[in-house]
């Protein structure tokens, strides 16, 4: 359960439109499902009453809807931040992707999100409701009747290893603002350290079996806050990689390659390209293992963390090592 | 019977200023290194993005091999520097995704190193042939 609730969400909202501050709101509307929330755009507070939801299942990042969202009308568009959404923000800020002064950012907190597929994996089909109960939840099904998991079992693996609660970027913050929380946040490599620790051979067949069911939706790129360019080399039918050739597995690295590549030094780490992977592919994995050979070779780095800050990849020093050099050393 | 023995293919890409005439300088100096290894001329390392080298392997190279100058020596200052960042983290992720490490490299060769250049073309050829044909990274729908 999220402790800031909807109608509290609304209420801002409401005196911020009727003030004339902003003249309309992006947020998360309840979808066909409960757990399909999907980003909106809201007009009138009638209009939030209406269809408006704050819940487990608003893990959407709203910064990148910004870059078009904020150029559609002169006036200021408000929108609802959770903390690790705040980092793509100032990213996209930095980029120069949108003007700061036609965005109103309210800082919402954040509980954790759930992550549907994971609960389906628990409990089967037909979910219809879900409620907590100390750190269990209580998942009401079609077919089987009430069903108990626990909610750290739920959690998408952004959130299980969270990387700090607190907003970098807001114009006003609702809720308590929570202190950063390093501990949970160390673990976020533990996936790439168990890759690594493998040989070779495991590697290969371990990247084979998840990218080879990617189905190129695209969906992966088209969400990523680090990914705006408006022309995409995925989207040329001259580079002979814009679509899917179900029976290749070059193109299918090819993609998954030039895509996490693209976004290295910029990747915030949102991982909002997990959570969208109908196929579910821990594309998490490619980013970490870009985001830790830079922390481990030139620094520590959190895109994100600061507008204007430079990304590694921008950047040299001369004393950086050769790759033979900086791969074997990142063996040791 | 003949057994046809498989060389494998080498991309190497050179930049203009320094390796090329490296590769050049190797040539009229008469030093041998592998037929096999074919070079891309770029204006300067930084000019190879990623997908030049994963679309070398794409198109049946075996292993693929980067030259440019010296650190500090780049006809346009800075370009090397970049190029050690940027294949440190695409070598490192080809390494993570199973592809065999010994098929990639970067190496320094300046104008005057035609010695080096032979000499390096023909340790890497020899490092990519005892791997193999590039399985792992091929695009059948490339291959005769
Ligand atoms: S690559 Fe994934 S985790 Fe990184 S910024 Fe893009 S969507 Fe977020
Ligand atoms: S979202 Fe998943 S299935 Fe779609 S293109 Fe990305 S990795 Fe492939
Ligand atoms: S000009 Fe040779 S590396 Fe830049």
């Amino acid at each position: 359960m999220q402790k800031v609730t909807r109608d509290i969400l609304i209420d801002r909202a409401a005196e911020l439109l009727a003030s004339g501050m902003v003249n309309r709101v992006l947020g998360w509307r309840s979808g066909e499902f409960f757990y399909d929330v999907v980003p909106a755009v809201f007009r009138s507070e009638a209009d939030m009453r209406d269809g408006f939801v704050f819940d487990d299942f608003c893990g959407c990042n709203f910064s990148k809807y910004l870059v078009k969202e904020s150029a559609r009308s002169d006036g200021r568009i408000l929108v609802f931040l959770k903390p690790c959404d705040t980092y793509s923000y100032n990213q996209l800020l930095t980029e120069h992707r949108f003007d700061a002064e036609k965005t109103y950012v309210i800082g919402v907190p954040c509980d954790g999100m759930l992550d549907i597929g994971r609960i389906k994996e628990r409990v089967g089909e037909g979910v219809i409701g879900i409620e907590a109960e100390g750190d269990e939840l209580i998942v009401k099904t079609l077919y089987d009747g009430d069903k108990r998991m626990k909610r750290e079992d739920a959690l998408p693996d952004r959130c299980r290893h969270c990387k700090g609660k607190k907003h970098v970027a807001f114009d006003e913050l609702i809720g308590e603002e929570c202190e950063e929380n390093d501990e949970n946040a160390s673990g976020r490599f533990e996936g790439v350290a168990e890759l690594e620790a493998m040989t070779s051979e495991q590697r290969y067949f371990f990247w084979q079996n998840e990218l080879s069911r990617c189905i190129r939706c695209n969906a992966c790129r088209d969400v990523c806050p680090a990914c705006t360019c408006e022309k995409c080399v995925f989207d040329n039918p001259k580079s002979g990689v814009e679509n899917k050739a179900a029976s290749d597995s070059f193109e299918e690295k090819l993609f998954h390659i030039i895509r996490a590549f693209h976004v290295a030094g910029r990747c915030t780490d949102c991982g909002e390209c997990s959570r969208v992977c109908p196929q579910h592919i821990p594309l998490h994995l490619l980013n970490r293992k870009f985001i830790s050979d830079i922390n481990g070779l030139y620094g520590e780095y959190q895109a994100g963390e600061t507008v204007g800050s430079r990304s590694p990849m921008v950047d040299y020093s001369r004393a950086d090592l050769d790759p033979s050099e900086a791969i074997g050393k990142r063996e040791e | 019977m003949q057994i046809k023995v498989r060389k494998p293919l080498i991309v190497a890409f050179c930049c203009n200023w320094c390796s090329y005439a490296g590769a050049d300088l190797a040539g009229s100096n008469r030093l041998n290194y592998p037929a096999d290894v074919k070079i891309i001329r770029v204006p300067c390392s930084c000019r190879v993005n990623p997908t030049f080298v994963l679309r070398a392997f794409q198109r049946g190279a075996d292993g693929v091999i980067i030259c440019g100058c010296h650190p500090g020596d780049c006809h346009y200052t800075s370009g090397n520097y970049y190029t050690r960042r940027r294949m440190t983290l695409l070598f490192s992720m080809l390494d993570y995704l199973g592809i065999e490490r010994e098929r990639t490299r970067v190496e320094w060769v300046s104008a005057a190193e035609g010695a080096k250049f032979a000499a390096t073309m023909n340790e890497f050829a020899e490092q990519v042939a005892a791997l193999g044909e590039n399985r792992r990274l091929e695009d059948l729908r490339c291959k005769k």
